[in-house]
């Protein structure tokens, strides 16, 4: 085991006893948990709790009512999305936000803008250094839309996108980016077994070539087959936490996905 | 279409031929049609102007705007203050025009910051009552202090003037008189080649990807690291900053300036002129301002026909100017909602179904169920 300071050491993103109130209803309490570099950490529990939230708190979409949220040490909750965005945590959307009308490699292009400065005056003279800057955008793009096999689709209209394809387009203008940490929401939803299959496959590969993820899913199976630990969400409150299989025969954890009976 | 073809494999042929159309057009309409219709070609520019302007505000970053006029306003009134007899200051225009768009720009961040929460229709409506409020206030500081001269409006302002060559005159060159109103084209049409520049260069940039994923959508938008308010301020200086610029030439074109050419009309004619041509697309955009200043003239001579028709004027012109527009506006909603010269995208967008059957995309379809 580590000791505190070695695991704090180790901990990209930090979620320390954090609240979320709606009006009387606490849709998140107390939760804690923390990743670590270079893992797939992977979020559960029933509908209805508290996953979604929890992953809008911790990137600016939604205010917390108490607690932090740290990505690397700096505190990155309660701030504006594009704040945190370039902190190095980048997001995928439940269901599928892409800009519909501009073409995949256009989407793409759009994730580098955190990483780049070209403003009003550098787009109307377009000197060299705006020019170079173009290109280099333009071509990480291209590299993007190649490492999730997109790159056929360059030109179509995202919103003409096959659904799988609009899923990993999505991931890919998030990857542009350039986060250190990468949550992908119900990235699956809606998929058939073989389109999951290549997911998981996916997100190993993703993992390898050093982006954190952070997963939400429903698919529990899918889960507990990609993911290096686990936290299971109930009720606003995290129930359980650990590597997949312990989770997996942690009594509480079935009792909230099967009912109190079943335990 | 032969000819289209034929020029489109040849662009700079085309180019060449189309510099020379617009360089020869004044004589040719003023020839053809009498010199009023110079002026009014005149008047097609500065709205060409407006509407790339605002073009940039509702085209590019999908902010509706209903007080666009506003700036325009601002623009002319601050010529006209520093330009006139009114306050005795005769500035150049080189400093004046500036100032102008600067000044516009200013009051774009400081309607836009408050406002920019807003969305839609909100948005509309309070642009909308800033566009009312500077023109209400044009109307009224006339007292205590008279700073605007109130519905009289301010006169005698000053013309753009190169040195002691005044655009205001008619001048002669190798023994052709060329009038104000040419001169004013040639003027006008060099901002309309700068601003269309500056608009293509913007649309084409990491600023102009910004504002069409804000358009797009906001919130995933700012989830890939976009600053939505700042962006969007930008959208809105930029877009005023343009019409700030046509209000000065507006102001010195005109010689006289009053609240009642900044009315909620113009605002709205000028959103007509975008949405008719072709939302986002310069193009387009050209087209819509140029036929809707155009049009409305020309429908002046429905009452001298009725006249030579039936001896009488049954329908004033004026209101079956209006009539027609309408109409014309409602078809082109049912028939033709991308507008008359719409990039392919938005071509693409607004008639995806009508396509579905040539583009491979059964996947999609089965994919979505």
């Amino acid at each position: 085991m580590f000791t505190m300071r070695e695991a704090e050491a180790m901990t990209l993103l930090d979620v320390e006893r954090v609240g979320k109130r709606f009006g009387g209803l606490a849709a998140l309490d107390d939760v804690s948990l923390s990743v670590r570099p270079g893992e797939i950490y992977g979020l559960i529990g029933p509908n209805g709790a508290g996953k979604t939230t929890l992953f809008n708190c911790m990137t600016g979409l939604y205010r917390v009512s108490e607690g932090t949220v740290r990505l690397d040490g700096r505190v990155v909750h309660n701030r504006p999305p594009h704040e945190v965005v370039r902190q190095g945590f980048a997001r995928t959307f439940q269901n599928i936000r892409l800009f519909p009308n501009m073409t995949a490699l256009e989407n793409v292009m759009v994730g580098r803008h955190v990483r780049t400065r070209a403003g009003v005056l550098g787009a109307v003279l377009r000197g060299a250094r705006t020019r170079d800057e173009e290109a280099a955008i333009r071509a990480r793009a291209h590299e993007l839309l190649q490492f999730v096999g997109l790159e056929r689709k360059a030109r179509v209209l995202a919103g003409h996108l096959a659904y799988g394809e609009q899923r990993r387009l999505e991931i890919a203008r998030a990857l542009a980016t350039e986060p250190k940490l990468l949550a992908l929401d119900e990235p699956v939803a809606g998929m058939n077994p073989s389109e999951r299959r290549q997911m998981a496959e996916f997100f190993l590969k993703l993992r390898d070539s050093g982006v954190t993820l952070l997963l939400i899913e429903h698919d529990v199976k899918l889960v507990m087959g990609v993911c290096d630990r686990v936290a299971v969400l109930d009720y606003g409150k995290k129930i359980a936490e650990g590597a997949p299989d312990a989770v997996q025969r942690d009594p509480a954890v079935i009792a909230a996905y099967l009912g109190v009976g079943a335990a | 279409m032969r000819i289209v073809d034929f020029l489109r494999a040849r662009p700079r042929l085309a180019l060449l031929l189309l510099a020379i159309l617009l360089a020869v057009l004044p004589f040719l309409v003023g020839a053809g049609l009498g010199k009023s219709w110079v002026r009014v070609l005149d008047f097609a520019l500065l709205y060409v102007m407006l509407a790339l302007g605002l073009n940039i505000v509702v085209g590019y970053a999908g902010l509706l705007d209903l007080g666009y006029v506003a700036f325009y306003a601002l623009g002319a009134y601050l010529y006209a203050w520093l330009a006139s007899p009114h306050f005795g200051l005769h500035l150049p225009f080189w400093a004046v025009l500036p100032l102008g768009a600067l000044l516009a720009g200013v009051f774009g961040v400081l309607l836009g910051a408050p406002t920019l929460r807003l969305r839609g229709d909100y948005l509309a409506i309070v642009t909308l009552g800033f566009g009312e409020i500077i023109r209400i206030f044009m109307n009224n500081l006339d007292a205590p202090i008279n700073i605007t001269n109130g519905p009289q409006g301010m006169n005698l302002i000053d013309p753009i003037a190169f040195g002691g060559f005044a655009l205001s005159k008619t001048h002669k060159f190798f023994g052709i008189g060329v009038s104000n109103a040419h001169l004013y084209y040639y003027l006008f049409l060099a901002f309309v080649l700068a601003l269309i520049f500056v608009a293509m260069r913007l649309q084409d940039s990491r600023i102009g990807r910004a504002w069409a994923a804000i358009r797009e959508d906001e919130v995933a938008a700012s989830a890939m690291g976009i600053d939505t308010r700042n962006v969007k301020l930008l959208a809105f200086a930029m877009g005023a900053t343009f019409g700030g610029l046509a209000g000065g030439l507006f102001s010195a074109f005109q010689g006289f300036i009053s609240p009642e050419s900044f009315g909620l009309m113009e605002s709205i004619m000028i959103l007509c002129m975008i949405v008719l041509g072709g939302m986002g697309h310069i193009p387009g955009v050209i087209l819509g301002a140029v036929l809707l200043t155009v049009l409305p003239e020309a429908l002046r001579y429905v009452g001298d026909w009725q006249r030579a028709l039936i001896g009488r004027v049954a329908v004033d012109p004026a209101d079956l100017r209006m009539l027609l527009f309408g109409c014309a506006l409602i078809l082109m909603m049912l028939f033709r909602p991308e507008g008359l010269w719409p990039s392919r995208q938005r071509k693409r967008e607004l008639h995806a179904a009508d396509e579905v059957a040539e583009q491979e995309s059964a996947s999609v379809y089965d994919a979505r169920g």
